[in-house]
């Protein structure tokens, strides 16, 4: 394990808390400028349907109304791009700022009303005629594909990926295994709700956008080119970020209409999405249903994996492109050897809500088929869930361990990592009697049981990243980054990486992020790439910059650089002895000097990812009377390679598994027959509270450090996610004593009513 | 909808004088209004908390009511929370605690929170977790925050 450093691998409190704690918060709804119109958008009602006409003429009556707006008047801007995972055929498939021709979803926005209160404009959305003739929506993306558009069908792509002699393995196989399982329709439901306000500045000739979050710098310049701009005249700032989970972020129809209004009426456009809204127009993410087959031997150990399946894509295909189907396939083997393997991922156009990534996109829902599989061999072949696991995980003699597969770019290729040492530790976290008490409860008539499941997680998405580090006169130091926060605590890890490195305290540390007028380039906050890339990125610049401060002082102190030091702040003798500086009047000295000062810029250009591991462990209680469950211990190990912060790792963990237990019980996104959807308030798309979240216990392990960067990180954000479906569908069957009940997610009462009916 | 009322909100001991519509919620009013932004909405359909608010002494979501209801009131919102630079012992606890991350939902915990503790401070820890339940987050998972509020409610208990 790596020895803690002053500050990387301590829980130092954060940097950002104190104005979140008082109220100065300034999230996107709190951005305001005078002079601004409130936009509203008119969506529409209906899931499928025939855009006849849009009637704006009584909308346009109403007081306090602007203007009104619809495809029409942003004909010339072009549809919203992939941002990720291109994908030959997709491009017909992506959304405009506003529908024309068709409705594909009930939410898709067809006019948006500018006006001078934000009230009032919602009374002019409701002014707004709309003439739809109504088509039949297509809900079930499991039935043949139907027709988008004139030649094209709604399976626009099929991801296969695969290596190995699948069909003569399940020729020679000993058994086959077989299941069909499904998962439900999740989003990230972040508490704050998207919002984006839009101004001109005719002085600097300069489109801002405020309310920017995830990926500013390449927004800005999809924006830029949509809306006929040079880049340089278009800057996105992040304020705070009300939760982000993969949704927030992403380009959006209303962000170009927003941007595209403030440059044409040259007022302040200011839109902040309602609830409803968020639940009919974000992304949704995770519906997918498999059809898996496994050929194992006598012993369990497979030999091969054929996987189709099938993505319920929604009405359009966003910026995500083809990366949650990618994503599922190219996980799915996780941390077992599969010798031959084949998947064929099928994107399917359906009328509902576009779909993008939710935190362990893919992987939540291959976790979920890969470990039901493996408790299905497991109970084929007679042996017990541990065991199955145990004699098919990949040793860590193997490491580093080529997948033979691809997804975003690179080959997946498992940098480091010992899975069974991790299922041992697990196992002990979890105590080695939990198994024997909860039989005993079993035996006296309680549905209790344990599930356990097993995931390899990926992190820190290249291709680069960049930090400028400054040190001004005072000795306070800026780190200038094009990454974003969406609230995980990236001021605070940035500036432990840093203080470390080059010697200060890391309350000195000021971390600018999401700002593209403040660096040129920029990948944003996802795929828990923020502390592998921009950390690595900060540690090579906090080196340049100590070296710089180091040959600086060297002259100024007469004393060779190789016997000084910076410590808290201040540049001595290693030993002590003499004289010392402070690092602000190095600065100070350099600014004379030369125009640039005490700066040192760090890059990270890496092509590859780095894959972290873990396993979690639920015991649960089933209610037959109510077809309730009832969490009662939840333990997640995940090793990490090096915490950083180990408090913020396990803040992200827990949140995480809180957000996994909601899409294995709980959260659902559900349509009638007609494509009107059901869950549009809080009330309807239920969110674990604070009853329903079990106390989780966390073991950070280390035992993995990645040998792809020197500090030896990996991602921390996904992997309280990642396993909990698998999990709790494990020890659901293991309290119904039911192997292979659970086959969808998530497992609502109804459904659980429904298994206890057929046991009576 | 446009006949506007003369009201005045009292928030944190400061008078507003403001006009509004009969149909303007509090949180608009609070946060457009008065400038008090602090005060968050997260569903506008009384569900998430995020936008409670102490009225007269009880926690209340400012999203289901109105501001003309609010006129006269003692309204108290996470701005009047601390003691100038001293933050309040719940302020304190959720740093120590690590009991937000995005901070959205934070507010309307803290407000909860106050309000509750205030009232009974002798609250038991399974009662406690029943009113903290009645508000959403959904970045902590909970863990922190129960733990934080704990805390704080052993040390005003002790004051």
């Amino acid at each position: 394990m790596p020895s803690d450093g002053k500050f990387i691998g301590r829980s130092v409190p954060r940097l950002e808390d104190r104005p979140l704690l008082l109220g100065q918060g300034r999230f996107a709804a709190d951005v305001s400028f005078p002079g601004q119109l409130h936009m509203r958008v008119v969506r529409s009602p209906i899931a499928h349907g025939r855009l006849i006409a849009v009637d704006t003429e009584a909308a346009r009556a109403r007081p306090g109304v602007h203007a009104v707006w619809t495809a029409a008047d942003v004909a010339d801007i072009p549809p919203i791009d992939f941002r990720l995972t291109r994908v030959a055929g997709l491009e017909p498939y992506r959304q405009h700022a506003l529908a024309s021709g068709r409705v594909r979803y009930v939410g898709d926005p067809v006019a948006v009303i500018f006006a001078e209160d934000p009230y009032l404009a919602e009374d002019a959305a409701e002014a707004v005629e709309l003439e739809i003739e109504a088509l039949p929506p297509i809900l079930d993306a499991e039935a043949a594909p139907g027709e988008f558009l004139p030649g094209h069908s709604t399976e626009p792509v099929v991801i296969r990926k695969g290596y190995g002699d699948v069909d003569a393995a399940f020729r020679v196989a000993s058994a086959i295994v077989e299941l069909d399982l499904e998962i439900g329709r999740h989003s990230g439901v972040p508490l704050e709700t998207r919002g984006a306000i839009a101004r001109y500045d005719a002085a600097r000739d300069v489109l801002e956008m405020h309310g920017a979050a995830k990926v500013p710098h390449w927004n800005r310049d999809q924006l830029a080119r949509m809306l006929g701009r040079e880049p340089a005249s278009v800057q996105l700032y992040e304020g705070h970020v009300g939760g982000g989970f993969g949704v927030r972020g992403e380009l959006y129809p209303e962000d170009v209409l927003a941007c595209a209004a403030a440059l044409r009426l040259r007022r302040p456009v200011k839109w902040v999405e309602d609830r409803r809204e968020n639940l009919l127009a974000c992304n949704h993410s995770r519906q997918q249903r498999h059809h898996i087959r496994a050929a194992v031997d006598a012993a369990g150990r497979i030999l091969a994996i054929d996987d189709r399946f099938v993505t319920d894509q929604g009405g359009y295909v966003r910026t995500h492109g083809a990366t949650v189907t990618d994503l599922a396939a190219a996980m799915l083997p996780g941390p077992y050897r599969v010798p031959a393997y084949r998947a064929a991922g099928h994107i399917r156009l359906t009328n509902k809500t576009p779909c993008g990534t939710y935190r362990a996109p893919g992987r939540f829902e291959s976790t979920f088929v890969r470990e039901r599989l493996m408790d299905a061999i497991a109970a084929k072949v007679g042996i017990d869930a541990i065991e199955v696991r145990r004699r098919n995980l990949i040793s860590s003699q193997q490491m580093p361990y080529a997948v033979g597969l691809d997804t975003l770019g690179t080959t997946v290729v498992y940098d480091s990592g010992d899975y069974a040492r991790l299922l041992d530790k697990a196992l002990a976290g979890f105590g080695t009697n939990a198994r024997e008490q909860v039989r005993a409860r079993r035996a006296r008539g309680e549905r209790v049981g344990i599930g356990i499941a097993m995931f390899v997680e990926k992190s820190g998405l290249g291709p680069f990243d960049g930090v400028r580090i400054t040190v001004d006169p005072s000795g306070a130091v800026e780190v200038v980054t094009g990454a974003a926060s969406v609230g995980q605590g990236v001021e605070t890890v940035i500036a432990q990486i840093c203080a470390e490195t080059l010697g200060v305290d890391y309350a000195r540390v000021r971390v600018i992020h999401g700002q593209t007028d403040r660096i040129e380039k920029g990948l944003g906050a996802f795929a828990s790439r923020v502390t592998v890339m921009t950390g690595e990125a900060t540690r090579r610049a906090a080196v340049a910059l100590r070296d710089k401060a180091l040959a600086a002082a060297a002259e100024l102190m007469q004393t060779p650089a190789a016997s000084l030091a910076i410590v808290d702040g201040e540049i001595r003798r290693q030993d002590g002895s003499g004289p010392s500086m402070q690092l602000g009047a190095v600065a100070a000295s350099l600014a004379k000097a030369s125009p640039e000062g005490l700066t040192a810029d760090g890059w990270f250009e890496f092509s590859h990812m780095v894959y972290p591991y873990g396993m979690h462990v639920v015991q649960l209680r089933v209610d037959a009377e109510t077809g309730g469950v009832t969490v009662e211990r939840y333990l997640v190990a995940y090793d990490i390679g090096r915490a950083v912060n180990p408090a913020l790792v396990e803040g992200q963990i827990v949140g995480g598994v809180a957000q996994g237990i909601g899409g294995a019980l709980l959260e659902e996104f559900l349509y009638d027959e007609n494509g009107e959807p059901l869950s549009v308030t809080f009330a309807d798309y239920l969110m674990p509270t604070a009853r329903e979240q079990p106390r989780v216990e966390v073991i950070i392990s280390e035992d993995a450090p990645s040998p792809l960067n020197p500090l030896g990180l990996k991602g921390a954000g996904e992997g309280g996610a990642n396993a909990v479906g698998a999990a709790i569908a494990a020890a659901i069957d293991d309290a119904l004593g039911m192997p292979g009940a659970i086959t969808q997610l998530p497992v609502s009462p109804q459904r659980l009513k429904a298994l206890l009916a057929k046991q009576r | 909808m446009s006949d506007k009322v003369a009201i005045t909100l009292t928030i944190n001991g400061r008078d507003h004088a403001i006009a509004v519509e009969p149909r303007r919620t509090l949180a608009d009013a609070i946060r457009e209004d008065c400038g008090q932004t602090g005060t968050h909405i997260g569903c506008e359909h009384g569900v998430c908390g995020a936008c409670t608010v102490i009225v007269n002494g009880e926690p209340v979501r400012s999203c289901l009511m109105f501001a003309a209801q609010a006129a006269g009131k003692k309204i108290r919102t996470v701005e009047g929370l601390a003691n100038g630079d001293e933050l309040h012992p719940l302020q304190r606890a959720f740093m120590d605690h690590h009991g937000l991350q995005c901070g959205f939902c934070t507010p309307g915990f803290l407000m909860l929170a106050a309000g509750v503790l205030e009232r009974e401070p002798d609250i038991s820890d399974d009662d406690l977790l029943d009113v903290l339940s009645s508000n959403l987050c959904r970045c902590t998972g909970y863990q922190n925050i129960i733990k934080a509020v704990r805390a704080a409610a052993k040390e005003m208990r002790a004051k």
